[in-house]
């Protein structure tokens, strides 16, 4: 009949589970490739400044006298430019989103600890 | 003599995805006239270009909407790659055709759910979005974000997909070509559509010329023009025809909506089959200094890029004139002498992407 | 390896032969596709036709000292949307416009944002 099409597909969905996920029960698998948040192992970062030249939202802040690295999460946009760009390899991509915040402003700074002084006290 | 009332539609409307504005003059129920105004989504994205060089600015070309995010990117690589003469190689052309026609069967989908909104069938509008849902899946899976894919650039893309992905993608998407034959055969047999749409908002022919439509809204009413056939990307190398729909009213520009996702479909699966081996990108050097118009066919119409360097980093203007800028004139025709309950269904039927039109 | 590059041709005529060179190529069939300006020393427009895939553009420089220019929304109905835009961002005054909005079709609070600061 012309006027109920859609019956095979309402019936079907009636009788079978919800299309929906009942999050926070049940969260939702990233996959392998989702743009998510930036990552940094700070301790192979030479602070060339590369990644805060190339990110197009100045979301990254480097300085090299201090060795501190800092990005702005809630400017981040998670392009892959600066994890492209890194010559030493020390940015990646975690599939995970960064979690939500209630204040602006608070950046995520790394620091780079200094070497010798862990070499002094092992000796 | 009937009185006159004007009624303003927009910019906030449950039926609208995006605001526009409408001040509808209406003589009982019948409208009479209708006065657009644009202007509430402004970003002043063109202006960007004196701060940003053109590298940057393909980050800014993809988020100018998020339906067509992909195309947008692809047009305004292109447009820079026609400028400067850059070299793409192949591979990198198959991926962006089949990245683009992921990106219209998305935008498709979501089409006809806002569509099935438009006239009150709230659970079809909820089946389409369901079948969209693992499109998405798959789009998140080779590109990394769900809307804005992040693989344009110029000179090529900006990821691979080896043959192992592609061939597991072949057979997702054949699953979703099924469940869409589910969703469109409602759209094309079922009476209370029919009775919504067809004689609703009616384009002539000669109307559609004059006035300058493009896309679906043009080619439902008789007129085979697609941008596709110019032969960018891949496009040249794969067969297919523009389809065509001579209704000229709402449910011819339905139809030819619904045959274009069986059309991408299959465009997806002869461009898997013929894609060759290869890099994916070329190095850029030097900076732009000459101007250049590029046209794409982006899931509402023709999209014109017009990019002009003066041999800095920053070029001198960026232009996009988006499809549903275009569009509009026949809107405004297509209101006159219709009811004003069918003012949603005309408004959506030219597909309007707003953020588009205004940047 | 390819490059695709369409084949498109531009002629700069004067203001004055405007609307007598697009009437006659809406007599021909072509289709009127964008209007758009580049606003930095002089003001340069470029009027957009497309005819079966080939593509055609229309130049006119207006100094800025000048910014008047005739409408062609007598051959081309569907111009008025582009040319309100122009009055609106740019400040261009248009005129014979078949519908014009007097600068009230692009909603905006600052006044012709597109033009260079004098």
């Amino acid at each position: 009949m012309a006027q109920m099409k859609i019956a095979k597909v309402i019936t079907r969905s009636v009788l079978s589970r919800p299309a929906t996920r009942l999050y926070p029960f049940e969260k939702r698998p990233f996959f392998r490739n989702t743009r998510g948040s930036v990552s940094i192992e700070i301790d192979k970062c030479i602070f060339c400044g590369i990644c805060q030249k190339k990110c197009p939202t100045a979301a990254i802040t480097v300085v090299k006298a201090s060795k501190d690295w800092q990005i702005n999460r809630l400017r981040c946009i998670a392009c892959n430019a600066c994890v492209e760009a890194c010559p030493k390899k020390c940015l990646a991509m975690e599939n995970a989103y960064s979690p939500a915040v209630v204040k602006k402003g608070a950046d995520d700074a790394f620091h780079q600890g200094d070497k010798s002084k862990a070499e002094a006290t092992q000796a | 003599m009937a009185t006159r009332t004007i009624i303003p539609f927009g910019p906030q409307h449950p039926v609208l995805p995006e605001p526009i504005h409408l001040d509808l003059v209406l003589e009982d129920e019948r409208v009479v006239e209708a006065i657009p105004s644009i202007g509430f989504i402004h970003r002043g994205l063109e202006k960007l270009v004196e701060k940003k060089d053109f590298l940057e600015m393909t980050y800014v070309a993809e988020r100018i909407c998020g339906i067509c995010s992909f195309i947008h990117g692809q047009a305004y690589s292109q447009a820079i790659e026609g400028m400067m003469k850059i070299d793409v190689p192949e591979r990198a052309l198959y991926l962006r055709t089949i990245w683009g026609e992921m990106s219209r069967i998305h935008s498709h989908l979501l089409w006809l759910g806002l569509f099935a909104d438009g006239f009150g069938f709230e659970s079809l509008f909820m089946h389409s979005w369901r079948v969209r849902e693992k499109l998405l899946d798959i789009i998140e899976e080779t590109t990394g974000g769900r809307v804005i894919f992040g693989t344009a650039k110029i000179g090529g893309v900006r990821r691979d997909m080896d043959t192992f992905a592609l061939n597991r993608i072949q057979g997702e998407l054949k699953t979703i070509e099924k469940q869409c034959r589910e969703i469109t055969d409602v759209f094309k047999k079922d009476g209370s559509v029919q009775r919504r749409t067809k004689g609703v908002g009616n384009l002539s022919n000669k109307d559609a010329i004059a006035l300058g439509a493009v896309g679906p809204t043009v080619r439902g009413s008789g007129v085979a023009i697609d941008m596709r056939k110019l032969g960018y990307a891949a496009y040249a190398k794969i067969n297919w025809e523009p389809v065509v729909e001579t209704g000229c009213d709402c449910y011819a520009r339905c139809m030819v909506r619904c045959r274009e996702l069986y059309q991408s479909f299959d465009m997806i699966y002869q461009a898997i089959a013929k894609i060759p081996e290869g890099p994916v990108d070329v190095k850029v050097t030097g900076n732009p200094s000459s101007e250049y118009f590029a046209r794409v066919e982006q899931p509402r119409g023709e999209v014109i890029y017009y990019v002009k360097g003066n041999g800095s980093k920053n070029l001198e203007r960026f232009r996009v004139r988006t499809p549903t800028f275009a569009n509009i004139p026949p809107l405004v025709k297509m209101l006159g002498g219709c009811e004003l309950a069918d003012v949603p269904v005309i408004v959506l039927t030219i597909d309007p992407c707003i953020s588009c039109t205004e940047r | 390896m390819m490059v695709h590059v369409e084949e498109q041709s531009l002629v700069t005529v004067d203001k004055s032969q405007l609307v007598e060179k697009a009437t006659q190529m809406s007599k021909e069939g072509w289709r009127l596709v964008q209007i758009s300006c580049t606003a930095k020393e002089t003001y340069e427009l470029t009027y957009t036709f497309d005819n079966n895939y080939k593509c055609s553009h229309i130049r006119v420089v207006l100094p800025k000292g000048d910014l008047s220019l005739p409408s062609i929304t007598g051959a081309y109905f569907a111009a008025f949307t582009y040319e309100n835009e122009l009055q609106d961002l740019f400040g261009i005054t248009v005129q014979g416009l078949a519908l014009d909005f007097k600068g009230k079709f692009y909603k905006l609070s600052v006044k012709t944002p597109f033009a260079p600061k004098p």
